[in-house]
Formats: structure tokens, C-alpha cells, sequence
């Protein structure tokens, strides 16, 4: 056999069983990004996916259940009430009005269970609304931005 | 300061902008004069860039609360240490930081070969040139960090103010590596700006010789050699400061940074195979190439918003310009390629399937396709969302089920490819190569075994590591032993007598030998345990052979952030060894909070703890503890890398001259005959 045909053969081994486990791992941990508006409309098999999804927490919603937190998202005019089992501490960020992004399963009665909740501060290194200084352009020449 | 360090900026524009276009003019017309002035151009333009990007830090240090860019990433409290880091913290600074250390590379290059290699300088000047062009249009016309806070007025003009106290800088930032992290991955990633003008420049200007080859090589080494000291810091960073128990996520952005390191390393050993038998030239000013591509989009990646992750910077429309300037470069080297792809012709072919260039061949197959996998995996989410408009992405375990058997497939040619000689390997030779380094590991892997590895990946990751290192032992034993018996030196001096004479090989070896420690502290993963655990004080949690007591919790205040503390005892064998102080840190500035993890470290193993929260319902603290196996293997094994690599970048004592291309590589006369054979023939540039 040439050389060339067997270095060709080693290299299809290589690429096909890599190909192969990248198929078996993309099975395994592909999540689906949704907004919240998007969720009431899957169903079958969409709907059984890894899901993750952002929005803002309903203030007043969260309620701390033994083992669980419950609490409400909101997006795009829509609700998702959602129930989050994992085993982390929620984090300090995640307060009435923040910014959450969770990850997770639709369960059959339609509510959102949680396996990871991340959270930030909707006001994270801006200014808040009412003062609103805005940058902009400075007196310096390269201020054309 | 402001209107200073602007100008400077946009000074720093012109002069790069003039450096572009005279030095295309100079290459035109291979006029001295207009060479030269172009040349200036550009070291002009560096020392602008200098003098914009001390005056951002100035603005740093005198809080200067005017100014936006300030504003956003510091405070009054901030320590001045932090201060000066904050360069770099956000978009707009840590663009101009990346001008700033690509300057220092181009104008070391400018500088060190003004009067050297005629022909291929003006080219190299002026691609150089471009790639600084485009930073300094971001920096001065895109995201400027001189822009001063304004607010209209009544009448509707502008008005500057300034604010008293800045947001503070983002708490997961404050931490000594955050002053050293980004540096070496920022040098890095500018770094392989270098090779790829010297690739790009031979081949446009048809280089004769090897030389720029070796050029490329040694800077390619050198951006290198950063870039794996910045991944493992953020590593390191993101172990120590994030506190979720391990220290690589495949967060698009620590993959970012990993894929010009895979196409570097692989250019690193590719370009052997060009010297010894001048084969894969077209390979090699590819891998150059696509290696600075990625740099531009790793840089893409992190700053666009593309691709969601926990470094991403703000979204910014940033990214269309890097898309612009990745489709130039792209162009460019399309052009320049087809233009004269007869340069590139190889000059031998593959002689053996067990030979040293097969070997290369399998090493640059498994880096390529491992780069390949990553770049597939991160940019997942933007392809689906083009092809089904549902975005998806995908996690750790797609890329673990990939890169872990070409983990371990690399690992195990990188004990055998350097026993394999050029063109052809007899079966005697291997036998003699490969019985004492086989033994070993299977030894080595006996003894994991009966330690308790039981999984299977971990344990055929200690037999390959106990395997490589035979081999290097080996190498060193062999050619150590040749220098004793001439020498009255003892075995140490030999060694280091060996590794003086040829430092490029046996450089080589020590990086190898310093990637086999990272494999065998990842392998360490495999037995990784955790516990998380409610508790109060006086409270238990039990791991491994330890026991943890939480003795008390208290409260500090620091200038900057309010600090709460666990104070736990560590007992093994009911026996106290040590007491740890996990943190949370609340920085009142920005409303933030960060954890402070307490790590207990060992050879054998890391004892990591977290004060992961309090429980919102019940107000009880929660502490997570992890015990992670041979951490520390990982990081003394990035120090013996970058050992490794600054020993090949120190001259050979005795330069042995290996003609690219000659049929049977040549041994150095002062060699022959008194070395075994399996040393002489690969005496020299390997």
C-alpha cells in the first residue's frame, strides 16, 4: 500500500470517531435558547428540549419553598412561572427586578423547572434612569464617535 | 491630560496610516529613502501610542471622574494598584491596551532589524502597519477611551461635567491576576501578528531562503509562550475568583484564546518538517495565517457579544469592524497565495508511515481537528441560529467527548515522535526506542491503578504521561551519558551541558515534559468530589479523609468592599491542619459581590472552599468544599512549559548546520562517531 493512502486511512479513522463522539456530545448538552413569548408555542418535541431562557423577575414573585424557590419571569409581555430546584445558593444578584437567565426543562403543567439561575443587577455600570448622563462627544479631536 | 492623550491618538492614526501607504510606495519603488521615512512612520506611530496610553492611566490615577471610560471602571477607594489595571477592564481601554502591546512588538521588530534582510523589512513594515491601522481606527473612531461626560442643555448644546465618585471597578476583577492575566494572553494573541507579517511578507516578496522562516518561528515561540502563560492564568484566575470548583469551562472565551494556541503549537512542529526536508510550505504560511485569524476573531468573539459568555464585554456593534478587517486579512492572503503558490512548492515527499515527518503529519491532524471541534462548538449557536433559527448551543460534555481521546492521542505522539527518525524508522531502532518508556508506563499506570484510578481515560492518561516521560528521561540519560564519558562533569552538569548544546531539542523536551505534568493534573479531574452543605456554627462537613468545623463567622471591612468570613478548621485524622477563610465580598460601590475561595493546596490534592451563600428562606450560610485531585500538577506544569520554551529561544552553544532539504541530515563533524546513533542523527535543529 502507499504510504499516502495509509496516512490518508489513519486520518479518516481520526476524523470520523471524532466526528462520531462530537455527534454523541452535541446529543447530550444542546440547549436551546427561547424567549419567554416563544415557550408558550412549543410543543412536542421542542418543548422537551434543554431550554434556556432570559427576563426580568417579577417583583414580589419569589417565594422560598422547602427544597425549591419559586418565582416569575417576564419578557416580551409574556409570563413564565418558574420553579427552581438546583442545589446552589441563589445569588446575591438575583432580587426583584433583576436581570435572570435560567436554564432548564418545561415540565408538563407548563412550569419552568430550573436547574441553573444566573442574575445581574439591571442597573450594573449604568446610570440609573433619572440622572442619565450620557457619554459623548468630547472637545478632543478623535471624539467623532 | 484628555486632549493630550487623544491627540496623540489620532497623531498615532496619521502616522501608521503614512507608514501603510509610503511603505506600499517603498516596496513599489524600492526607494531607500522613502524605506526609511516609512519605517520612522511606524515607530512614530508606536511611540504616539505609548504616550496615549500612559496618559489613560494617568487619567486613572488622578480620578479623573470627567471622563467616561474612567467613570465606569473605577472609584475614589480603588487602590492605585487597581487603578492603573483598570486599563484594561473594559472595551474601550483594553482596545488601546492591545494597541499598545502590539506597538511594543512592532517597534522592537522595527528596531532590532532596520539594517538586516532588505528585502522582506519593507514588506514586513508595511503589513504590520496595516494591522496597527485598523486598531487605531477602533481606538480612535469606534470605541475612544478619551470620551468626556456630557449632558445637553437647555439650548441644546453639550455641556461637560464631571461626576464625584466613579462605579467602581467589576469586583471579579480585583485580584493579582487580573494585573497579570490579560497582559500575557493580550501579548499572545498581538504577538502572532508578527509571524504572520513575515509569512505574509516573504511570500509577497518571495524571500529567498530559509531565513524568515526561522524568524517566524522564533517570534511565533514568543507570542506562544504568552499566550499559554495568559490561559493559564485565567485558568488559574477563574479558579481561585469564580469559586465554582474548576478551572476551564469551554466558556467561548477561555475557547477563544485556546484556538490560536492549537494552530500555533501546530505550526511550531510543522515548521521542523520545512527545515529538515523543505515540505509543507503551503501548510505552514497557512497555519501562520489562520492562526492570526483567529487572534482577530477570538478578539471578535470576546467583544461583540456574539456568543454569550461570562467574560463578554458589553454589546457593541464593534464586531462588524473585526468582520471587515477578518475579511481583509482573509483577501490578502488569498492574493497573495495564488499569486505565488509556486514559491511554496515542497521540495521532498513522505518516505515511511513510521517516520518523524508522519509523525508531525498525525500531531498537525489532531491540533487541527481539535481547533476545528472548538471553533465548531463556540461559534455552535451562531450557525444554528443561520441555518434552523433556533439558536443552540452546546456544553462541556461535546467538547470533553472530543478533545479528551485527541488529548490523549497527542499525548501519546508526543512520546513516540521524537524516537522516530527522518524520512524512515528501522524496526530495531523502535524496539531499542521504545521498550524502556513502554515498561514505565504501564509501571506507572500499574501503580495509579492500585492508588485507586480507576477511570479509564485518567488511567491511560497516566500511563502516556509516565510513558512520555520515560521517553524524555531516555533522551536526556542518552545524551548525558555521551558528555560524562568525555567530560569529568557529573550527571546534573552534563545534563545541563546537553541542554546548552542543543536548546531548541532539548528545550523542546522540557516543554513536553512540562505538558505531560498539565495532562496529569487534568487527568486529576476524573476524581474530582464535592460537597455542599447548609451549616451553622460549630457545624460539620466531611470529605475525603477531611473534616471541616465552621468556627465562627465574622465580618471585615476593607477600604473598598465589606467582607464576610467563615472561619473553618481543617482536621485530618481528627488532627487539626490549618484553618481556611472563605470570603464574600460585597462592594458597596457597585452593589456587586464577590467570593473570595480558600484553598488548601497539595501536590496530591486541592481542599477548595467556597462560602457559596446564605439561604434567602432561612437565612443559613451554605458552604460548598471540593477536593480536586493533582490541581497543582497543572500549574508547576505551565512554569516547566515556559522554562522549556525560554531555554529554545536561547542560542545553541555549538550551532550545528542542518541544510533544509539535503537528502540525509548531516552530522556536525565534532559529533560523529562518538555519539550513539539515534542521538547524532537528530543532532541539530529539532
Amino acid at each position: 500500500m502507499k504510504k499516502q493512502t495509509k496516512f490518508a486511512i489513519g486520518s479518516a479513522v481520526i476524523v470520523v470517531s471524532m466526528a462520531f463522539l462530537a455527534w454523541l456530545g452535541y446529543g447530550e448538552s444542546k440547549t436551546y435558547y427561547h424567549t419567554i413569548a416563544e415557550i408558550s408555542t412549543l410543543h412536542g418535541s421542542a418543548a422537551a428540549h434543554r431550554i434556556r431562557v432570559g427576563g426580568t423577575v417579577q417583583p414580589g414573585s419569589i417565594q422560598h419553598v422547602s427544597g425549591r424557590t419559586d418565582f416569575i419571569l417576564l419578557g416580551e409581555g409574556k409570563s413564565l412561572s418558574v420553579s427552581y430546584t438546583g442545589n446552589d445558593p441563589l445569588p446575591d444578584s438575583f432580587v426583584d427586578n433583576s436581570q435572570a437567565l435560567i436554564e432548564g426543562r418545561l415540565g408538563p403543567d407548563g412550569k419552568f423547572v430550573a436547574e441553573h439561575v444566573q442574575a445581574k443587577c439591571a442597573s450594573k455600570y449604568e446610570a440609573a434612569p433619572g440622572e442619565a448622563p450620557r457619554p459623548a462627544s468630547s472637545a478632543s479631536p478623535s471624539g467623532k464617535t | 491630560m484628555d486632549v493630550f492623550g487623544s491627540f496623540a491618538l489620532l497623531l498615532a492614526f496619521v502616522c501608521a496610516l503614512y507608514a501603510l501607504v509610503g511603505g506600499i510606495a517603498a516596496i513599489a519603488t524600492r526607494h531607500p529613502l522613502l524605506i526609511k521615512s516609512a519605517r520612522q512612520a511606524g515607530m512614530a506611530a508606536c511611540c504616539l501610542i505609548f504616550l496615549a496610553t500612559f496618559s489613560v492611566v494617568y487619567l486613572f490615577v488622578t480620578d479623573s471622574f470627567s471622563m467616561a471610560y474612567v467613570v465606569s471602571h473605577s472609584n475614589r477607594d480603588l487602590s492605585t494598584f487597581f487603578k492603573v489595571v483598570a486599563l484594561w477592564s473594559g472595551q474601550e481601554g483594553s482596545l488601546l491596551f492591545w494597541c499598545f502591546l502590539l506597538s511594543l512588538y512592532i517597534f522592537s521588530v522595527l528596531v532590532s532589524y532596520r539594517n538586516k534582510h532588505g528585502e522582506l523589512m519593507p514588506h514586513v513594515a508595511t503589513i504590520l502597519a496595516g494591522v496597527q491601522l485598523f486598531f487605531l481606527t477602533i481606538s480612535n473612531f469606534v470605541a475612544s477611551p478619551f470620551k468626556a461626560l456630557a449632558i445637553a442643555n437647555a439650548s441644546g448644546g453639550l455641556e461637560y461635567f464631571a461626576k464625584a465618585d466613579g462605579n467602581g471597578l467589576n469586583p471579579v476583577l480585583q485580584y493579582p491576576e487580573m494585573i497579570i492575566h490579560p497582559p500575557n494572553l493580550y501579548s499572545g494573541y498581538t504577538g502572532f501578528t508578527i509571524p504572520f507579517a513575515f509569512a505574509l511578507a516573504a511570500l509577497l516578496a518571495r524571500y529567498p531562503g530559509e531565513k524568515w522562516i526561522h524568524l517566524t518561528r522564533k517570534w511565533t515561540m514568543i507570542a506562544w509562550c504568552f499566550q499559554t502563560i495568559g490561559i493559564l492564568l485565567g485558568a488559574h484566575w477563574a479558579y481561585a475568583v469564580l469559586g465554582w470548583g474548576g478551572y476551564w469551562g469551554w466558556d467561548p472565551v477561555e475557547n477563544a484564546s485556546f484556538l490560536p494556541w492549537l494552530t500555533g503549537t501546530a505550526f511550531l512542529h510543522s515548521v521542523m518538517m520545512q527545515e529538515k526536508r523543505g515540505m509543507m510550505k503551503v501548510w505552514n504560511v497557512w497555519l501562520v495565517f489562520i492562526t492570526f485569524m483567529l487572534c482577530i476573531l477570538g478578539t471578535l468573539l470576546t467583544r461583540s457579544g456574539l456568543v454569550s459568555s461570562v467574560h463578554a464585554f458589553a454589546q457593541s456593534d464593534i464586531g462588524k469592524w473585526f468582520v471587515g478587517f477578518l475579511l481583509i486579512v482573509i483577501a490578502v492572503c488569498l492574493y497573495a497565495y495564488f499569486k505565488n503558490r509556486d514559491y511554496l512548492k515542497s521540495e521532498n515527499q513522505l518516505d515511511s508511515i513510521v517516520s518523524r515527518e508522519s509523525s508531525f503529519l498525525f500531531n498537525n491532524l489532531v491540533l487541527l481537528v481539535a481547533c476545528i471541534a472548538v471553533l465548531s462548538g463556540t461559534l455552535f449557536p451562531v450557525f444554528s441560529d443561520w441555518i434552523t433559527s433556533n439558536r443552540i448551543s452546546v456544553g462541556p460534555p461535546f467538547f470533553n467527548k472530543v478533545l479528551i481521546p485527541l488529548g490523549l492521542l497527542l499525548l501519546f505522539l508526543t512520546g513516540v515522535g521524537p524516537l522516530l527518525a527522518w524520512r524512515k524508522t528501522s524496526g530495531e531502532s523502535l524496539k531499542r526506542n521504545l521498550l524502556g518508556p513502554t515498561v514505565a508506563g504501564f509501571v506507572g499506570g500499574g501503580i495509579a491503578y492500585a492508588l485507586g484510578a480507576k477511570d479509564v481515560f485518567a488511567l491511560i492518561c497516566f500511563i502516556l504521561s509516565t510513558f512520555v516521560a520515560g521517553t524524555i528521561a531516555q533522551e536526556y540519560y542518552r545524551g548525558a551519558k555521551v558528555i560524562k564519558v568525555r567530560s569529568t562533569l557529573n550527571w546534573l552538569s552534563s545534563a545541563m551541558e546537553l541542554t546548552l548544546r542543543n536548546t531548541r531539542r532539548y528545550g523542546g523536551y522540557t516543554v513536553h515534559f512540562g505538558i505531560v505534568m498539565i495532562f496529569v493534573g487534568l487527568a486529576g479531574q476524573a476524581f474530582n468530589q464535592e460537597v455542599q452543605k447548609e451549616i451553622g456554627v460549630g457545624g460539620t462537613v466531611k470529605i475525603g479523609p477531611y473534616e471541616l468545623l465552621l468556627q465562627a463567622l465574622d465580618q471585615k471591612q476593607e477600604k473598598n468592599y465589606m467582607a464576610e468570613r467563615m472561619i473553618v478548621e481543617v482536621m485530618k485524622d481528627h488532627k487539626p491542619v490549618m484553618i481556611l477563610f472563605p470570603e464574600r465580598r460585597n462592594f458597596p460601590t457597585n452593589q456587586e459581590s464577590g467570593t473570595m475561595v480558600a484553598i488548601y493546596s497539595t501536590l496530591r490534592e486541592d481542599l477548595y472552599v467556597v462560602y457559596a451563600g446564605v439561604n434567602q428562606g432561612s437565612d443559613v450560610p451554605t458552604i460548598h468544599v471540593f477536593l480536586n485531585p493533582l490541581v497543582k500538577w497543572v500549574w508547576f506544569g505551565g512554569v516547566v512549559v515556559v522554562m522549556g520554551t525560554i531555554v529554545a529561544l536561547i542560542p545553541s552553544r555549538h550551532s550545528v548546520l542542518v541544510l533544509a532539504g539535503s537528502k540525509a541530515p548531516k552530522v556536525a563533524p565534532g559529533f560523529a562517531g562518538a555519539v550513539p546513533s539515534s542521538v547524532a542523527v537528530r543532532e541539530g535543529h529539532d
